[in-house]
């Protein structure tokens, strides 16, 4: 227990001490999609990496935080603390009715009925003119930046809170008895529901969970990017990016989805840079594939064996 | 606004579009249903064979049914070895679930991605005879670049149905996912049938692209909207029942000219993926499927 929180002050006092220092704004707008996609990641692989079932709609969830935040917003101009609650309990709820719907079937309609699922999302927010409907939405609020020297530094700081928010709760997941449950899911969901392991509950906890962050991830979004609409809220591109990165970094382990998301993230983030955005997707899809053929286990489950191999 | 008129033409033009659906759905139907392997790059292959035809229309002048036809065999091919590499990289090893799945999402994201890079955004058409021209029968339009994919993908679905239900090695598909066992005693290798049986799955998605170019432009994104259709009509059809892959594409066509006809186009996507929905909570067998 110790240990964990420790580390987790560090980076937090050190993300502070960060806002405090540099001045550049680009690393705010980096780091801010890095933590994004540590976010959405750290999410996916509640369900994902616990369990074995899999989320295709990723971004439908996120997209669903960020015009949850939008529509609030517009009507009722509230705190952000509060929209991302609200984003998070919306598509909590969301995580909980596709789970009730489709967990107890084959893992495979459950991947279906959330691909399904974002675009249904996606058809709504489409017609839906109060947020802008297919055009888009600007939003010109202003979050309210505190001490902080630019709007910038506050999202960030933000979303460093959510990520270890959900770090700490997926670490949870994995290591308590819960975790244990999950693990069994995985391996034999009809062998653990003989041994008495509650599968469906534990499933819609997972897919509860999962819909809580990525909402979260999503709630901010809007006054990150200022302009919001249904082609890059539902992008494909933050689906892709929260399975690859715990498939990159290792689905079986809790922190398997910081190691990916944070190399996967400054991969992209350098690439995106130096080269191009096509190149930087493409790379993406690329080392996806690469690492799911060849390294199942990811960057942690290489570790692993690096060490089984030298203690044996 | 709701006369018999308007009526029929949605239905017409809905079965029209759902004859080719059933092309697009055919694929995976038989991936799905007999291979148990869910690709869902299925739709990005489909495109890909649209910007093949595209090519082999702009250079070489031919007809897109006829470049679809010289496709095909290409695609066979391409779809054995995707089969090889799945079992080898997968199946063998026992982690087709996650793995597998994740694997084909990074396909068609990068399939799709290189797509991008080599052609752009841009929308991409063929030119044939027949493409502008529309068929009056009474007072129901048959625009032919409606008529002539429904006309191929019918006559596609049909000559797939009695492979499959008349010769050894479509019997063979139809067994392995049943009894790999018995198979093998039959004197046939699991592994190879199910080569071919990805091979025919893709030649497929090969015809089916050349369709979708003739019924209007294309770029690379579009595969994307037709995930939640196959899937919808693979799942209400029943999977790897061709017959009820066919019934439940005419019935997804239908729904959708009505909704985009007397709602609105822009509703039209969450229709399949609707029926889809309803369909997996209360009955995923689909309408003709085994329990």
């Amino acid at each position: 227990m110790g240990r964990f929180w420790i580390i987790a002050a560090t980076v937090f006092l050190a993300g502070l001490l960060f806002t405090g220092t540099v001045d550049n704004e680009f690393y705010f707008f980096s780091g801010y999609v890095i933590l994004q996609g540590m976010i959405m990641a750290t999410a996916w692989n509640i369900l994902g990496g616990f369990t074995g079932y899999v989320n295709f709609g990723s971004a439908g969830f996120f997209a669903v935080g960020a015009y949850t935040s939008i529509a609030l917003n517009q009507a009722f101009e509230l705190p952000l603390p509060i929209l991302i609650l609200a984003g998070g309990l919306v598509c909590g709820l969301i995580g909980l009715a596709t789970g009730y719907l489709t967990l107890r079937l084959k893992g495979i309609y459950f991947a279906i009925s959330t691909l399904a699922m974002a675009i249904v999302f996606e058809t709504f927010v489409n017609n839906w003119e109060y947020v802008g409907g297919a055009a888009g939405a600007y939003v010109l609020t202003q979050v309210d930046k505190l001490f902080f020297a630019s709007h910038v530094e506050l999202l960030f700081m933000v979303m460093l809170m959510i990520a270890i928010a959900a770090v700490a709760l997926a670490r949870y997941l994995s290591t308590s008895r819960i975790g244990q449950g999950l693990t069994a899911i995985r391996d034999d969901e009809l062998a653990a529901e003989c041994m008495g392991v509650p599968t469906l509950r534990l499933k819609l906890i997972s897919a509860t969970a999962m819909g809580v962050f990525m909402g979260m991830a999503g709630a901010p979004y809007p006054f990150f990017v200022t302009f919001v609409d249904p082609i890059s809220a539902f992008s494909l591109f933050i689906a892709v990016n929260a399975i690859a990165m715990p498939l990159i970094g290792g689905t079986k382990f809790w922190y398997g989805p910081v190691i990916g998301a944070l190399v996967l993230g400054l991969t992209q983030e350098i690439t995106t840079v130096t080269i191009s955005s096509e190149l930087n997707l493409l790379i993406v899809g690329v080392v996806l594939i690469g690492f799911i053929t060849l390294a199942p286990g990811g960057i942690a489950g290489l570790v692993q064996d690096f060490r089984r191999s030298r203690k044996g | 606004m709701f006369t018999g008129e308007l009526l029929m033409n949605a239905i017409v033009s809905g079965l029209l579009i759902g004859g080719f659906y059933a092309a697009v759905a055919l694929g995976l139907s038989i991936t799905f249903g007999y291979l148990e392997i869910v690709n869902i790059a299925h739709p990005t292959f489909v495109i890909f064979g649209s910007y093949v035809t595209y090519i082999i229309n702009l250079h070489l002048g031919f007809d897109p049914v006829l470049a679809g036809l010289m496709t095909a065999p290409v695609f066979f091919l391409l779809g054995m070895f995707l089969y090889r590499f799945y079992y080898v990289s997968f199946e063998r090893a026992g982690q087709e679930p996650l793995n597998g799945l994740a694997f084909f999402f990074g396909l068609m994201f990068t399939v799709e991605v290189l797509l991008i890079l080599v052609y752009g955004v841009d929308y991409r058409l063929v030119s044939a005879p027949y493409i502008g021209q529309t068929w009056h029968l009474g007072f129901v339009d048959f625009p032919l670049r409606m008529t002539v994919p429904f006309v191929v993908a019918t006559t596609m679905t049909l000559a797939v149905y009695l492979f499959l239900s008349k010769t050894f090695v479509g019997r063979a598909i139809k067994a392995v996912s049943q009894d790999r066992l018995a198979l093998q005693l039959m004197g046939a290798d699991p592994v190879r049938i199910k080569q071919y049986a990805m091979g025919i799955a893709i030649a497929t998605a090969a015809m089916a692209g050349s369709l979708l170019i003739i019924i209007g432009p294309v770029e690379p994104s579009v595969g994307r909207l037709y995930i939640g259709r196959v899937f919808a009509i693979v799942v209400l059809g029943g999977m790897g029942s061709v017959g009820g892959t066919l019934i439940a594409a005419l019935l997804i066509g239908v729904v959708e000219s009505f909704v985009a006809t007397f709602y609105g186009p822009s509703w039209a996507p969450a229709v399949s993926f609707g029926l889809l929905f309803v369909t997996l909570a209360l009955r995923p067998q689909g309408m003709f499927g085994r329990a």
